[in-house]
Formats: structure tokens, sequence, C-alpha cells
């Protein structure tokens, strides 16, 4: 397995400052808007935006949400690996609020598909928007496109793209692994 | 990633201290989920569960119902009183006439011990025991053990008391398996005609005095007496049983600690537990009928992952 560095600590944290003034620039005061990181990689994308919401443009009472998909994957009993479920915590309804959905890595659209049907769970929005922090580019399932993202990357079938942060894994960066025939 | 160690839930024996963690992380989902504006999940959209209840079963019955119908599996129900067992259909055929009509899980009640067990080896099914006779009733057991893990925190190192009709209960002998499994104390109280021979083999003190019990417990899980199942008398009278055996205010006033007092229902109030005792904050009665919704929605969505396409 080989890694290769596409993003560096100082590119995602200039990358995760203009996603959150993308935001500011369509929610203003976030009043009637909702973000949600889609479990489990979208938590840290989420936590990071709040704060520099918070700390650097001082927009306090955001409502932020963990919405986990795994109930309404569409892989259920089709794939190999069994399916864990991670916490959803949502202690707000979504009717007549803007839903940002924000994940990590934006790849083949399913996850976003799942999220679109949990998220009716908690009543009907009136938008929902996507941001990513990385769009691979052509690999998409379905006809998903994220409206704020980070930076568009165009990877193989046999590569992944790889998100880290400081808090878990101890340092911010994005890795593309390739994966070596004898490693598959 | 986590995966269940048995294909089939036919007893606490048969699983691992692991597959319990695992069906409660999962339980944790769940119950999030029913306490949704909208209760329901599409996993198990392509599933389809038969309830065969060859005994009778109210609340059981309506909990896995639920908690299929939240799964969004199809359910058929059966029930023996309206079906050919009373024309001399063997269980094999009767399993195997609503198999073939495909589906793929079967939660089965049935009054013979065993009757699952049996049945995991002769039909192509995932089977799931709601209670053989008095042998094991499993996801009674988690969800006792669950609503006790939501209570105290952990069910390791806690001191459960399991007081009345050991010797007729399935509630009893999964529970000792489940808690003993999960690294509980058990004891178990009651009249000695009630308590089977031989439990100590299982680890198990016997306390005949009720008030030395709970003085001992953290958990009391109160069992109703199975009137139904009793061919003979074990005790001179209920008013001797409950002066003997029962709960009340009183009592737990006593003692020198608050316990947590549970129990599977049906209750018969004014016999194993007063009123005051069942609906006060110390009885989280109500609390595991929720979490059996949950409990059993985590045993057949883990089941049902182990399902080939």
């Amino acid at each position: 397995m080989s890694h290769k560095v596409l993003l560096s600590s100082k590119e995602v944290n200039i990358i995760l400052h203009r996603l959150a003034c993308q935001l500011i620039e369509n929610h203003l005061d976030f009043k009637n808007t909702v973000l949600i990181g889609l479990q489990p990689r979208g938590i840290f994308v989420a936590n990071r935006l709040i704060k520099i919401l918070q700390e650097e443009y001082q927009i306090e009472d955001i409502q932020l949400g963990q919405l986990d998909i795994t109930f309404y994957r569409d892989d259920f009993r089709r794939s190999e690996k069994i399916l864990a479920a991670n916490s959803t915590e949502m202690d707000f309804l979504v009717e007549g609020q803007k839903v940002v959905f924000i994940d990590d890595v934006l790849y083949t659209g399913r996850s976003v598909r799942a999220a679109l049907t949990a998220i009716q769970a908690y009543g009907r929005p009136t938008s929902v928007e996507l941001l990513c922090l990385i769009d691979r580019r052509f690999s998409r399932h379905l006809p998903i496109q994220p409206n704020y993202r980070g930076r568009q990357v165009d990877v193989i079938n046999n590569e992944k793209v790889k998100v880290t942060w400081e808090e878990q894994e101890g340092e911010d960066a994005v890795y593309l692994i390739t994966k070596t025939e004898q490693a598959e | 990633m986590k995966v269940l160690s048995v294909d089939h839930l036919l007893g606490i024996k048969y699983l691992k201290e692991e597959d319990i963690h695992l069906i409660f992380e999962t339980a944790d989902q769940f119950k999030e989920v029913i306490n949704r504006p909208i209760k329901k999940v599409p996993s198990l959209r392509d599933i389809t569960i038969a309830n065969l209840f060859f005994e009778n079963s109210t609340r059981t019955k309506l909990s896995f119902e639920l908690a299929e119908k939240r799964l969004s599996a199809d359910v058929i129900n059966f029930s023996a009183s309206q079906s050919s067992v009373k024309k001399g259909e063997t269980l094999v055929d009767t399993v195997n006439n609503i198999l073939s009509m495909k589906v793929d899980m079967v939660v089965m009640r049935h009054s013979s011990p065993g009757a699952g067990v049996f049945l995991s080896r002769h039909v192509d099914a995932s089977i799931i025991n709601a209670g053989d006779g008095a042998h094991e009733h499993p996801t009674q057991a988690l969800l006792d053990c669950f609503s006790i893990r939501e209570r105290l925190g952990d069910v390791a190192g806690k001191k459960v008391v399991i007081v009345g009709d050991i010797l007729h209960s399935r509630v009893a002998l999964s529970n000792i398996f489940a808690l003993q499994l999960l690294g509980a104390e058990v004891k178990v109280c009651g009249p000695k005609t009630l308590i089977p021979k031989h439990i100590e083999s299982l680890g198990i003190d016997v306390v005949l005095d009720l008030e030395r019990a709970l003085q001992w417990c953290d958990v009391a899980n109160m069992l109703r007496v199975q009137n139904e199942r009793m061919d003979i008398s074990y005790f001179p009278s209920t008013r001797e049983y409950t002066k003997q055996y029962g709960v009340s205010r009183k009592l737990l006033d006593s003692l020198d600690k608050e316990i947590v007092i549970m129990h599977p229902g049906p209750i018969n109030r004014g016999v194993e537990i007063t009123s005051d005792v069942a609906d006060s904050e110390q009885a989280i009665i109500l609390d595991q009928v929720e979490n059996g919704v949950a409990v059993r929605m985590a045993v057949i969505y883990l089941l049902a992952s182990k399902l080939k396409q």
C-alpha cells in the first residue's frame, strides 16, 4: 500500500475556513439552519466547521446533529461487511428547517441517498444541501452533487481517499491510498 | 466489523458475552430510532418473518411484531388455536409449509422445551426462540439485562435476586445464564417447592427469606406465580405466598438502600408485588417493555444480516 498526501494540515485548515465562509454567505445567522454530520466521519468535519463559525465569526447557537445512516443503507445483506451502527444524536426536528449534510468524502453518493431517507424521520426540511471536504469525481452511482465542496479529486477505483483528523489520528491531512496487488 | 457468533437465537446458553454486548450496542441505536417522530427504518424491507405462537402470548407477540414492523419486515402471524396443529400436523411439516411461502425468519413460542433447537436442525430459516416451555426465553433475559444496564450503568458486578416461581419459569433460567455471562451475581428466592432441585449446580445460591435476599441485592426481578403451569399445589394459599414472598412498600422502606424492582409481566398486583411498588420510581417494569422492542429489533437485525441474499 502506498500513501500520497493530497492535502496537508495547512491546506485542510484553509479549505475549512473557506467552507465556513460559504456557509455564512448562504445561511447568515443560521437561525433556521441545522448542520448535520453524517456518521461516522462527517462528524469531524462538522465539529471543525462549528468551531470556526463560533470562534472566528461569533455565530452562536448553531444547531448541530449527528445522523447515522446504517439502517437506511441499500447494501444490507449485500456486502460481505457487516454494517455496525453508530449513534444518532438529533435533539431537534428538521420540520421547516434548512438542512446541511456534512461529510468527509463524497464517493458513490449512496450514503447521501440513505441520509436523505433517514432525515425524513425527523420531519420535512425546507431544503437539504450537501457539504463535503473531498469530492471524488467520476465515481457517482447516483445523481447527487455537493453544494459546497472542499477539493475535487480524480481517483481510480482501487485507490482510497482517507481523511485524518488531529483529534482522532493525530494530524489533519488527506491521503490517497493505493492498494498494491499483493495487498488485495 | 462485529457479527453474532450464532445463526439462530435459541437460548442464552448458546451465546457468548460479546454477542450480548453487540446486541446491546445495536439496541441502543434502535432505542433512539423508536423515539423518533417516524419510528421506522427500511433495513428489512426484503425479509419476511413468521411469528409462530403455539402457546398463548400477548406482550411478547406484540413486542416482536412491533419490532419486525419497525424494521420494515413483512410479518405473518400464526397461532396454534386456529391452525392445523389440531388436525394432527407435525411441527416440521407446519413450519415447512410456512417456509414454502418464502419466509426468511421464524419467531417461535412452543410449550415443549427444545422446540427451537429441534426446528433449527430441520428447517432452513433463522429461528428466534420466543419461549420454549419452562426452558428459555432469551429475548426476555436480554431486555432485562439491557434494562439493568440502562438503570445502573452496567450489569457486571451487580447483585440480582430472582424471586418467586423459579421452577416453572423460562424467564428465570435465561436470566440466570445472561446475568452470569455478563458478570452479575445471581441468587434465587422463593418457596422451596418452587425452586428447582440442583439449581446450586448453576452456581446459584438459594435464599428462602425474602427480606434477607432484598437486603443483599441491587436488583430484584419479581416473577409471576404461574398458576396455569401448576398441576399440584406448591404452596398453601395465595395469601400465604404474598405474606412471605410479596414485595410491599413497607418491606422496601425497611431496607438500608434503594433497590431496583423488575417484573417480566403480566403482574398479579397484590400477589408478588403491591400496586404502590409496581407504580413507583424504583420499578422499571414499563422501561422493560419499551426496551423489549429495541432489543428484539437488534436481535432480528443482527440475525437478518447473516441471512444469505
